[in-house]
């Protein structure tokens, strides 16, 4: 992957992330060069070789399904930028 | 001097009552009122808070509770990426603005349980990605062996305490070598416990199945002490295992006869500095001396372990990182609607290394590159594990030097992303693998001060990595080796 070929705007667009066009410019140009190196790893066969998403294997662990007590509602409001009435307040999101 | 004890010196002291839990707590302070304006390990710290657990610890000590509670009145600094109850919570990052941790993480828990004086928030790079803790937006911690110089990171300020005495112990976090790499940088001991031996919640996540809390110390045995208290499962971890926690300081016998060492032969490359060559090749004679069997083995896909990380961890960084949009904690920046409001917010609080390492991991993700770099690096991630279960078939650890440099200049890397990362080759694979590692003192460079090239006096670290839930083998072999040498014991003139 050259970095031509790195669209930055279309992944910092998926990212939710602004950069300006200096970081545009720049994190382009670094990150060419990074996937370049990691290109390597084309280099190895890796058929019939099976994932390693957690190098333990626990699957499926899952607790009784009792109701216990949580964060209390004013703790997990208390870090909030913007609140009112016991509530995050966010922009409009329906018209 | 009671900060520049250890916790089995001050504990043996605290539980005679020779020194109160207050004057151990007060010679922190001063050390760090004395040193860290040129050393920079702490983000902030909290005196009265401090000096108050230290009242309490006083009391305990006074009916007799220093037996049954092994870190009582000890002073344990950590990291600013663990939750600490109405502590703030940066992650060396703006985007959290003034945020106030509303639990404990369970390491800490574990502390306080156990008696310890938590107290301080560690600098560290910004969400723990990094090598150098100059990715900090809180400012650059300094090398106490050398303050034109890096400390390591991302656990800099962790390891920076340690060695500059302005904490007892400490706590860091690992994800590619972030405890081990700085200890070795700073000169002290810093183990990355095997993955699902230490429970992470309240550990902020940066790759959630490469991350490890564990201690930063000033010698094997309080390794082996704070690992003992920090150890075993939590049910509020999925991740980690049932497995019962051995009483580590117990194993420390000195005797390593006949256990077997292996040398991994990928790990003699290019760029490793010839002064961390010699000391690690000396390491290996005094473990021959002690009585083990030394075996050269090989780890086939060690030289694919930087890109696999740089993949993996990235990958897991961008989902991890989603939930600093704004919105339920931290720092806002308004937009018209909720995405702009992500994006503005995201772009003004993340700094450079964070949007590099995010925008890297949201392309390895994103459609039509997934299996060509995420599913790859995962396979290949499955071979570099397989190495290591292969080679401790033969062997029951393995030596290595930590990093492949002693503390390299401030901002000599810090525009090179790549080369920062290449700083990591040989703590990378640990973590992909899951097993534990552990980074002890094994010398110092400039010990040819008349040769052209000459390096100040910088520590080396040697770097042991043991089989999974191996820690009681690593630690043992760790410790014989520290009864024979005096590494541990050096401190350097900045802070005496």
């Amino acid at each position: 992957m050259s970095a031509a070929q790195f669209d930055i705007k279309y992944v910092a667009h998926l990212a939710r992330l602004h950069l300006t066009p200096d970081e545009e410019k720049k994190l382009g140009a670094q990150l060419g060069g990074i996937l370049g190196y990691i290109e390597k790893l084309k280099e190895l066969d890796v058929a019939g070789v099976e994932p390693t998403a957690h190098a333990v294997p626990l699957v499926n662990v899952t607790r009784p399904d009792e109701v216990r007590p949580s964060l209390p509602h004013d703790d997990a409001l208390r870090n909030a930028p913007a609140q009112a009435n016991g509530l995050f307040i966010v922009p409009k999101i329906v018209e | 001097m009671l900060n520049r004890l250890t916790i089995s010196a001050l504990t043996a002291k605290l539980v005679k009552r020779e020194v109160s839990a207050r004057e151990a707590v007060q010679s922190c302070l001063d050390q760090i009122a004395r040193v860290d304006k040129k050393i920079h390990a702490f983000i902030s710290y909290n005196a009265d808070d401090a000096l108050a657990q230290a009242d309490a610890a006083d009391k305990e000590l006074a009916k007799g509770g220093g037996s049954a509670r092994r870190l009582l009145g000890i002073p344990v600094a950590v990291k600013d990426v663990l939750a600490v109850k109405n502590q703030p919570l940066n992650c060396g990052s703006k985007i959290l603005g003034k945020f106030v941790s509303p639990y404990d993480a369970t390491v800490v828990e574990k502390l306080k349980a156990a008696g310890a004086i938590v107290f301080g928030r560690l600098n560290m790079d910004e969400f723990a990605m990094g090598s150098s803790t100059e990715n900090s937006a809180f400012g650059i911690t300094r090398n106490p062996w050398d303050t034109t110089r890096i400390p390591g990171g991302s656990s800099g300020g962790s390891a920076a305490a340690v060695a500059a005495d302005e904490a007892i112990a400490a706590l860091g976090s690992d994800t590619g070598g972030s405890i081990r790499q700085p200890a070795a940088l700073c000169g002290c001991v810093g183990l990355k416990p095997t993955y699902g031996r230490v429970s992470r919640y309240g550990l902020v996540a940066f790759a959630s199945s490469l991350d490890q809390i564990g201690p930063l110390t000033k010698d094997i045995r309080d390794a082996a002490t704070m690992l003992g208290v920090i150890s075993g499962h939590d049910s509020r971890d999925s991740t980690s295992v049932p497995q019962p926690v051995p009483d580590y300081a117990a194993n420390l016998t000195g005797n390593i006869k006949g256990l077997k060492l292996g040398l991994p032969k990928e790990y003699m490359i290019g760029g490793l500095d010839l002064e961390v060559k010699a000391a690690v090749d000396a390491a290996v004679k005094q473990f021959q001396k002690l009585g083990a069997e030394i075996v050269e083995i090989s780890l086939p896909h060690t030289d694919y372990g930087v890109s696999v990380y740089y993949i993996i961890a990235t990958a897991e960084a961008s989902a991890n990182l989603a939930r600093f949009d704004g919105i339920r904690y931290g720092a806002r920046v308004d937009g018209m609607d909720p995405i702009e409001l992500y994006r503005r917010t995201r772009g003004a609080g993340f700094g450079a290394e964070v949007k590099r390492r995010i925008i890297l991991g949201t392309y390895v993700l994103s459609s039509g590159y997934y299996d060509a770099y995420y599913l790859r690096a995962q396979k290949v991630r499955t071979l570099i594990r397989n190495d290591f279960l292969k080679a401790f078939e033969k062997v029951d650890a393995i030596v290595t030097p930590t990093s492949p440099t002693a503390a390299f200049k401030i901002g000599e890397k810090s525009d090179d992303p790549l080369q920062m990362y290449l700083s990591d080759i040989f703590t990378i694979s640990c973590n992909l693998a899951g097993i534990c590692g552990i980074s002890i003192p094994c010398g110092f460079t400039g010990s040819q001060p008349s040769t052209l090239n000459a390096q100040p006096r910088l520590p080396i670290g040697l770097q042991l990595l043991g089989k999974p839930f191996g820690e009681e083998t690593l630690l043992k072999i760790a410790h014989a080796y520290e009864l024979n040498t005096l590494w541990h014991k050096e401190k350097t003139a900045t802070v005496i």
